[in-house]
């Protein structure tokens, strides 16, 4: 009998998605109870949502005034002091999961396997590495407790209808004071939220300038999707850091991502590759995009862009 | 701000094209250029950087890896480390043993700050710091794309899903960087010659007490599945009438 725990991911209103696309991944493991758990100051909203996730069996929230903001310093302590009961620990492989998991598989001295990317068994997982580059297949001793991050664009979000019963659970451990939050500056829009739309559009350093990144803006919004960019975009100061797509930014699976002036590095590549359909748009025919993009139009950016807004709703 | 210790890992050079081994063993790595990992690089400059501005800190590059890391711990001399160790293993190190033999060295150096990459270009687990962090029971500042310091505090502002959180850390603490903390340095000719004759301890896991553990057992490398190649369309009209047809507009 196997038992997960997966750390559940939200921002106090909403339930994250990367939540129950780990609950998928938690589904995939033999024989396994599924637990989430969740951290904040008031949870009452969230493990709602937590509870109407099929497959959950149990909602646990650990409501206390430190675990306001998702600090890595004062919620592994608590993640590993309720990993007794369980067998395997999970979190998703966003900034949230990532930061946090490491320090609690270090607290239980065990090793972790980072964007677990499909369940082979209980203890046998696949990941990627080199950027993608390279998938292996490792095992864990099924001894030990498992800790994970899901990769969490391999898998699909759990759906709703289910009846998790909900606890309240209190941990008596002593949490540290040295780390504390100050802020946080999100570049809010009302656009869907990159790493789980359904849609993309994406730009690259050919836009030129912040300016013209803008153009993408009109788009997006005509077709409802989440705007993207590349490293090459970011560093160029044309985009905002969460825009980040690829190795080292978000890795995402929409259905479709529109990559417009993207030359298409193997390392963005690695943030693509589960979209269900890449459209490459760029001036560039020789452009690796091309390679793995499954529709590919070669052009002027700057024609093209009005041109597609004009005539996506019609 | 006395010391700072910046972790540093011998890598597969950002611009190499890795290739699966036919027979599923591993990834081809003979003759494969090695570099220092990019987000170490950008670890080591943001320790020069505070160095700089502070004065009077020592920096100090450590590394765990095979007889050529020495390699890359030069660079990082010539980059402007003050020193180096290299606690020097043919072992494949998972990131547990690494943030054990980091934790041994730091209980020798007594370092304020401890700086490392988010993660390796390598095996992209992006667990080192963290996990460093934790068996330190110290705080840790990942994803950090600013980083000011007040005196025994750190304020960091760190890259996230939803843009940009910023939380004060007290030293001594680790730090994992960002991409766009800083742009490192090239170097020099001149600082080549000057690092061969900064000092490079060689030690060894076996001195600092550390016993190589094996979570993970790697049991077989694929490659990636490759996507089909898509079609072309000539125009503007033409796409949308793909897209259209696949019902995704």
């Amino acid at each position: 009998m196997n038992s997960v725990l997966i750390v559940g991911e939200h921002d106090g209103k909403t339930l994250n998605q990367a939540t129950a696309k780990c609950v998928t991944c938690a589904k995939a493991i033999p024989d396994a109870t599924i637990t989430i758990v969740l951290f904040g100051a008031d949870t009452s909203g969230v493990s709602t949502q937590a509870a109407s996730l099929a497959g959950v069996t149990t909602v646990l929230r650990v409501d206390r005034p430190e675990n306001e903001h998702p600090l890595a310093a004062i919620l592994a302590p608590q993640v590993a002091a309720l990993a007794t009961d369980y067998s395997h620990i999970f979190g998703p492989s966003t900034s949230f999961g990532k930061d946090l998991l490491p320090r609690v598989a270090a607290l239980l001295d065990v090793g972790q396997v980072s964007d677990l990317m499909a369940v082979e068994s209980a203890h046998r997982f696949r990941r990627p590495i080199y950027a993608g580059n390279a998938i292996i297949t490792v095992e864990a001793d099924p001894a030990k407790k498992l800790v994970a991050t899901v990769r969490v664009a391999s898998f699909e979000a759990a759906a709703g209808g289910g009846t998790a019963a909900v606890e309240t659970k209190s941990l008596s451990v002593d949490l540290p004071s040295h780390t504390r939050y100050v802020g946080a500056k999100s570049g809010s829009t009302d656009r869907p939220d990159l790493q789980t739309a359904a849609k993309v559009v994406s730009g690259g350093r050919a836009l030129g300038s912040a300016d013209n990144f803008k153009l993408l803006f009109g788009l997006a919004d005509k077709l409802g999707a989440a705007v993207g960019a590349s490293r090459a975009a970011v560093d160029a100061g044309y985009a905002p850091n969460e825009m980040q797509v690829g190795q080292t930014g978000k890795i995402i699976s929409p259905e479709i991502y529109i990559a417009i002036g993207i030359s298409g590095a193997i390392q963005h590549l690695t943030g693509i590759k589960d979209a269900r359909t890449i459209v490459a748009i760029n001036k560039d025919g020789e452009a690796p995009i091309f390679e793995v993009a499954d529709v590919g139009l070669v052009g002027d950016l700057f024609q093209i862009i009005p041109e597609l807004e004009r005539l996506v709703g019609t | 701000m006395k010391k700072i210790l910046v972790c540093i890992k011998r890598v597969v050079d950002y611009n190499v094209r890795v290739r699966v081994k036919p027979d599923g063993s591993g990834v081809m790595l003979d003759g494969v250029k090695m570099s220092v990992n990019p987000f170490d690089e950008i670890a080591l400059e943001e320790g020069l950087r505070i160095k700089e501005r502070l004065g009077n800190v020592e920096v100090v590059a450590v590394s765990i890896g095979v007889a050529d890391t020495q390699q890359q711990l030069r660079t990082a001399l010539a980059m402007g480390a003050d020193r180096a160790i290299l606690v020097q293993t043919d072992a494949a190190v998972e990131p547990l043993t690494a943030a054990q033999t980091f934790l041994a060295l730091a209980k020798k150096e007594n370092p304020d700050l401890i700086l490392l990459g988010k993660q390796a270009i390598d095996d992209d687990a992006n667990q080192t710091g963290q996990m460093l962090a934790a068996i330190w029971e110290r705080p840790q500042a990942t994803y950090a794309s600013k980083v000011e310091i007040n005196g025994e505090k750190l304020s960091v502002t760190r890259e996230i899903d939803a843009g940009l959180e910023t939380i004060e850390v007290d030293l001594p603490a680790v730090l994992t960087v960002d991409l766009r903390l800083n742009e490192p340095r090239y170097v020099k000719l001149p600082d080549i010659m000057k690092a061969k004759k900064k000092p490079l301890d060689v030690t060894s896991l076996d001195a600092l007490g550390i016993v190589v553990n094996q979570w993970l057992k790697v049991v077989k490398t694929d490659p990636p599945a490759q996507r089909q190649k898509g079609i072309m369309v000539k125009d503007v009209g033409e796409l949308v009438d793909v897209l259209k047809k696949k019902g995704l507009i």
